[in-house]
């Protein structure tokens, strides 16, 4: 597994508490849609919890909703019943927080993928388009045909973001590259839905694409299974997917939601919670490429090389990756 | 009758040489508390073709149906050869060597002539072989019975007559040897009936035995050995046809009942109320239900319709009470024409002043699981006293109307919060007719106002009839009971296939005569030709 | 035939079908090696062991109320809409339209508003069906389930296109201003000086009471009620007495269309207080098994949904409290009792009726 460098956060947390006294914490965890076991987003945070539960014997309190209308409920529930920390992965959570977190000023709330502007909420968002960047340059470099292809699951910023910064890291290394980019739908269900993301996939591959990066949560498994039937590699993301399809998946785009739940619900128990907001880049560790068994004979140490570099570059500021968020555009395509 | 049938009997046990082909006994089959079939006992010889007729309902299917194993009779034996057979299903019927051709093909529409043939009778699991030998005899077949069609014509793109010509094949093909044929002339042209009636006599020259039930006599005359005649389940005669007649089997079919007398003057008709012309129904399924029929009623008399059902007494009743279109011609009710195209709303008939009791008040006339009170006022229920403010209906004038109702009409129990389903047949059709009679209509419609009711209703229902006509109202009254119609009219039309066959006045006409119009010869025309 | 007391038909067949569906989903409990009693424990308190657990639960219930008011009406004239989810999601945005448009006046006002335009709503969405089915011959079936997709899909191009909230990435309407949240129970109780814990059950509640009165009234008092059960016991009979086939049909797919279209009220305006993708969750197929549990009749549909919401709300209380349960469990449960309060009830209905028929015969 990856080695993860502690966050600034994490560290400052660490700093402050000490090893005093560990508060007595009821942290809770609420998953989105796709469910805890996606084998993507709310998985990574699934695993930050149960890091945190490994570490500290902790116990937390979990929920999977089944419906849009059950993100108040779930919060509220957890809010009332006084859990503390209550950390949500999902930009969807972003209205319910904002009432929920106004209600309950005394309890902390930790939310991924959004930010809520209130005093005791904890926005975490991550530098995707400089992950996606860096998988960008390995596709550039891995593909014969010089055409790979993107599928987003929903169809929005979040996602066109990551969409602009594999395109990015494409172009960075093959100017002449074509990048086909389809997204699965405009609602939730884009995020579950394996078959179109198959579907795509494979229409990619008949128009030449020979690297497809998604992002599209549980549709993704879809996208890399018909990638790997098709004998052309995918690129997971999030998690370490590279184990999905062993030897057809090029690497993935890491996420660290992880780190984010994990880190909130430390905080909270070293009593250094800290709302605001924070952004995690290539720089904290909070997005990059994943390497392992799966995918050692498929990535070569020259592609290895020319992605460290460039990621030193964008810590040192000497490359600068268009957030598509930022004004909603993207110069690449 | 019962003489005729002792002496028939007594014939067949003469000629019992060969055992007969089918022998009957005993036969006896309910449903629920209706006796489809009573002690049925026939016997028909091999290389015969025996008639069963009789009205509908008088149970010639139910007897059929417990030969070729679709029912089991509730108690008496077949033997098929002189054998005793027990038949449970198709297939021990198949094994018999029964075969039957129903009234609605049982055939696979988009399948070919050849694969409909082996359908059930395939030799194994491979079709090919199966086919292959089918070919063959489908060919010897047809060249031996003129029963020639195309093995490979789909079922569903053939004319009729030769969608039955499938049918029979089919059974041939499993090698039948008695051949029931239920109603096979219904769906056919005069010209494919003649051909159906050659390949009859073809299969009875080869030693088939030939069961063929209808209602239509001249079919019975024209081909059958042998006829049974059934009425209400009951085989009342089976006779030689060379020894009887249409009048004979048309008395035999209707049946001498117990002379009912009807207390009533003589009409005194008045103006003319309701004239039809040219009035013509073509149902969903595009078969002809009236063929042009014209008639007038008066003011002051009861106009009978007699016919066996099925003839567009129904039909009649229907289009006359605004449930149904008609497709033709006018109808005049009190100088004004009726909408008889666009207005498919039997509301608007009420209001035009027609009132209609239902043959089938289980089905039309009344709401099984209404109430009574909800009962007595349905048709009416839009009128504005059983109605309140605000859409609400006005309940307790509708429970008011009803103990009314109950106790004029002596409907018993007189409990208006008693479900219809839960009165007697008598007392119901009282409900239906307190309800027509009482909103005091120009023109009645009566369907079969007494089938099914009891002795002591049918007095009093016949006596309101009687009472309405003499205030003045016109009746239209159809019905199955010949002695009804004699009883109640003072004019009387026959109904056959859709037509008017004939008018008569009842003291100068009796059953015999009206039975004969009822199978479609008029004996007045006949005589004069 | 059917020779079995009435206390039995409503109360005996549907408490063995409820023991019965416990009974399987108990074992499905005990199979992933959880304690079924402690389960159904966490189930009843969840739901009704405290003014959090009852809000909850009458807030489902408001849901099912409205639905299986819908299912109930059309089963009268024995027609099958299957479309109220369709229809509710469609009320929706009646609620949505009038709530983003009126907002800044006051409830009482947006309110009957709302009502009117997810009724009118709902109403329209079930109406093509109707019509197709009265004059085409078009399975009512088989053209409110596609409604139901194609509301789905309308809804999200709406979502996603005129209603969306600026600059949000969910598919999600801005939050509705003061002048169009309904008020909440705890609300309520407060101008009477009482104290409640915060749940989303609001005033649609009371209308939803309302709707089943009116419901009775229309079904067993009016004269489109007399004519509606007419057609649906016996067409034919409707025909011969000059009911209109065409007319019933519609105005009663209309009537059913509009309850299910005003679910919306409670969810959209009262709960959300912004219009979300899914604030139907499912209610318009609960409500098929709520009107078949409630014999069609309001009271039993005002029961039935009880049961469901606290189903529904002991099933999400398990969620939270065992996690082991999962939510596909749960959905389980859930459809173990709709199978056997529903598609199964002849299971239990034959033995019972047998079992009564040879006790008259001991007589």
């Amino acid at each position: 597994m990856h080695f993860l460098k502690s966050l600034a956060l994490t560290a400052a947390a660490a700093g402050l508490a000490g090893a005093s006294f560990a508060a007595d914490i009821k942290p809770a965890v609420i998953f989105d849609i796709g469910g805890k076991f996606d084998g993507s987003f709310n998985e990574a945070s699934f695993r930050g919890a149960e890091r945190f539960k490994e570490e500290t014997g902790i116990e937390y309190r979990e929920f999977e909703i089944q419906s849009d209308a059950q993100r108040e409920q779930a919060l509220r529930r957890f809010a009332q019943q006084g859990n503390n920390p209550i950390v949500v992965a999902g930009f969807a959570y972003g209205s319910a927080m904002e009432a929920v977190a106004a209600e309950f000023p005394d309890t902390n709330f930790a939310i991924v993928d959004m930010v809520v502007d209130l005093p005791n909420v904890r926005s975490v968002v991550f530098n995707e388009h400089e992950g996606s960047y860096l998988v960008g340059m390995m596709a550039a470099m891995k593909s014969e045909s010089g055409t790979v292809g993107f599928v987003g699951g929903m169809d929005i910023p979040l996602i066109r973001k990551f969409a602009c910064g594999y395109v990015q890291g494409v172009k960075a290394v093959n100017a002449d590259a074509t990048v086909i980019q389809n997204m699965t739908g405009t609602t939730g269900a884009a995020w579950n839905d394996p078959v179109k993301g198959g579907e795509l996939t494979r229409s990619q591959v008949d128009q030449g694409a020979d690297v497809v990066y998604h992002a599209a949560g549980g549709t993704g498994r879809g996208v890399l299974q018909a990638a790997a039937d098709a004998g052309i590699l995918g690129i997971g993301v999030d998690s370490n997917q590279n184990g999905m399809q062993p030897g057809k998946v090029l690497t993935s785009m890491l996420k660290r939601v992880d780190v984010a739940v994990y880190n909130a619900m430390m905080d909270a128990k070293n009593d250094a919670f800290t709302p605001g907001f924070s952004v995690l880049g290539v720089a904290q560790d909070g997005v990059g490429y994943a390497m392992d068994d799966n995918n050692k004979d498929l990535v070569s140490s020259d592609m290895v090389d020319a992605v460290e570099a460039a990621k030193a570059k964008i810590i040192a500021g000497e490359i600068a990756v268009h957030d598509y968020t930022s004004d909603d555009s993207c110069p690449v395509s | 009758m019962s003489d005729v049938a002792q002496t028939s009997k007594g014939r067949s046990d003469a000629t019992a040489s060969l055992p007969p082909a089918i022998e009957l006994s005993g036969i006896s089959k309910s449903f629920g508390p209706v006796q489809a079939n009573k002690d049925i006992s026939l016997t028909v010889q091999k290389g015969a073709i025996h008639g069963i007729v009789g009205e509908n309902g008088a149970g010639k299917s139910t007897l059929m149906s417990i030969l070729y194993g679709f029912y089991q009779a509730d108690r008496g034996e077949i033997k098929i050869n002189g054998k005793p057979t027990q038949i449970h299903n198709s297939d021990d019927a198949i094994a018999a060597g029964i075969g039957m051709v129903h009234q609605h093909f049982m055939l696979v529409q988009p399948f070919t002539v050849l694969e409909n043939v082996v359908l059930g009778a395939e030799d194994g699991a491979l079709l090919r072989p199966s086919l292959a030998k089918a070919r063959k005899l489908l060919v010897e077949l047809a060249h031996e019975y003129e029963l020639e069609v195309d093995p490979d014509a789909v079922v569903e793109e053939l004319a009729v007559g030769l969608q039955q010509r499938v049918e029979i094949l089919k059974a041939l093909y499993r090698s039948a040897d008695i051949l029931i044929l239920d109603e096979p002339t219904g769906v056919l042209t005069p010209a494919e009936a003649d051909h159906l009636f050659r390949i009859l006599e073809g299969l009875k020259a080869q030693g088939k035995t030939i069961i063929l039930i209808t209602h239509k006599l001249r079919e019975i005359m024209a081909i059958t050995d042998t006829v049974s005649v059934m009425r209400r389940g009951e085989m009342t005669a089976t006779v030689k046809t060379s020894e009887t007649s249409p009048t004979e089997l048309a008395e035999l079919m209707v049946g001498r009942r117990v002379l009912l007398q009807v207390d009533k003057d003589v009409a005194t008709p008045g103006e003319s109320l309701l004239q039809v012309k040219d009035l013509k129904v073509t149902d969903e399924d595009g078969v002809d239900r009236l063929k042009s029929i014209s008639l007038e009623l008066k003011r002051g008399e009861i106009l009978g319709v007699a016919g066996v059902a099925g003839n567009g007494q129904s039909a009649l009743l229907e289009v006359l009470g605004g449930i149904t279109e008609a497709s033709g011609g006018q109808v005049i009710l009190n100088g004004q024409p009726l909408d008889l195209l666009g207005g498919n709303d039997a509301g608007d008939r009420r209001k035009a002043g027609i009132g209609h009791v239902p043959e089938d008040r289980h089905h039309l006339g009344l709401i099984m699981k209404f109430l009574a009170w909800e009962n007595t006022t349905f048709g009416y229920h839009g009128e504005p006293e059983f109605n309140a403010s605000m859409g609400l209906m006005n309940q307790r004038e509708m429970l008011e109307d009803a103990r009314g109702k109950m106790e004029r009409f002596d409907i018993r129990p007189p409990d208006p919060k008693l479900k219809a389903a839960n009165f007697s047949g008598g007392n119901q059709q009282k409900i239906v007719l307190a309800r027509e009679i009482e909103r005091n209509p120009d023109v009645l419609l009566i369907g079969q106002p007494t089938r099914g009711v009891d002795i002591g209703a049918i007095e009093f229902i016949h006596q309101q009839i009687v009472a309405l006509r003499d205030q003045g109202k016109a009746i239209l009254l159809v019905s199955v009971e010949l002695e009804e119609i004699l009883a109640l009219s003072d004019r009387i039309i026959v109904m056959f296939d859709g037509k008017i066959s004939g008018e008569r006045l009842p003291g100068e006409t009796d059953e015999s005569e009206l039975g004969l119009l009822m199978a479609g010869i008029d004996p007045k025309a006949e005589s004069a030709a | 035939m059917k020779s079995i007391p009435r206390w039995a038909d409503l109360a005996l067949i549907p408490f063995l079908n409820l023991f019965l569906a416990f009974f399987v989903a108990g074992l499905v409990v005990v199979f992933i090696g959880e304690d079924p009693f402690r389960a159904m424990k966490i189930m009843l308190t969840g739901a009704l062991g405290s003014d959090y657990g009852i809000g909850y639960t009458l807030f489902y219930t408001t849901n099912f109320i409205f639905t299986g008011l819908a299912v109930a009406v059309a089963f009268h004239g024995s027609l099958f809409n299957i479309g109220g989810e369709g229809q509710a999601a469609l009320g929706g945005v009646g609620v949505a339209v009038v709530a983003l448009t009126l907002d800044g006046t006051h409830w009482l006002i947006t309110f009957p508003l709302a009502i009117l335009s997810a009724a009118i709503f709902g109403a329209l969405w079930a109406l093509v069906p109707a019509y197709l089915q009265a004059k085409r011959g078009s399975h009512i079936v088989i053209t409110t389930i596609m409604f139901n997709y194609i509301g789905a899909k309308l809804l999200g191009f709406l979502m996603n296109g005129p209603l969306k909230k600026e600059g949000s990435m969910a598919p999600e309407s801005r939050r509705f201003e003061d002048g169009a949240q309904l008020p909440f129970m705890q609300d309520i109780a407060g101008w009477f000086g009482m104290e409640m814990t915060r749940t989303p059950l609001n005033i649609s509640f009371f209308v939803a009471l309302i709707c089943c009165v009116l419901v009775w009234l229309l079904i067993w008092k009016s004269k489109f009620g007399y004519e509606l059960r007419a057609f649906g016991f016996q067409q034919p009979a409707a025909i011969y007495a000059g009911i209109n086939p065409v007319k019933i049909t519609v105005i009663t797919m209309v009537v059913s269309g509009a309850l299910a279209g005003m679910m919306a009220l409670n969810t959209v305006m009262g709960e959300q207080q912004k219009l979300v993708l899914d604030h139907v969750q499912g209610a318009g197929f609960v409500g098929i098994a709520v009107a078949l549990m409630g014999r069609s009749h309001p009271v039993g549909v005002l029961l039935a949904a009880i049961l469901f919401g606290v189903l529904y709300q002991g099933g999400t209380e398990l969620a939270f409290e065992i996690p082991a349960i999962s939510r596909d469990m749960i959905v389980t449960i859930q459809a173990l009792v709709i199978l056997f309060m529903g598609a199964l009830e002849n299971l239990v209905r034959f033995p019972v009726e047998g079992m009564f028929a040879r006790l008259s015969r001991g007589n």
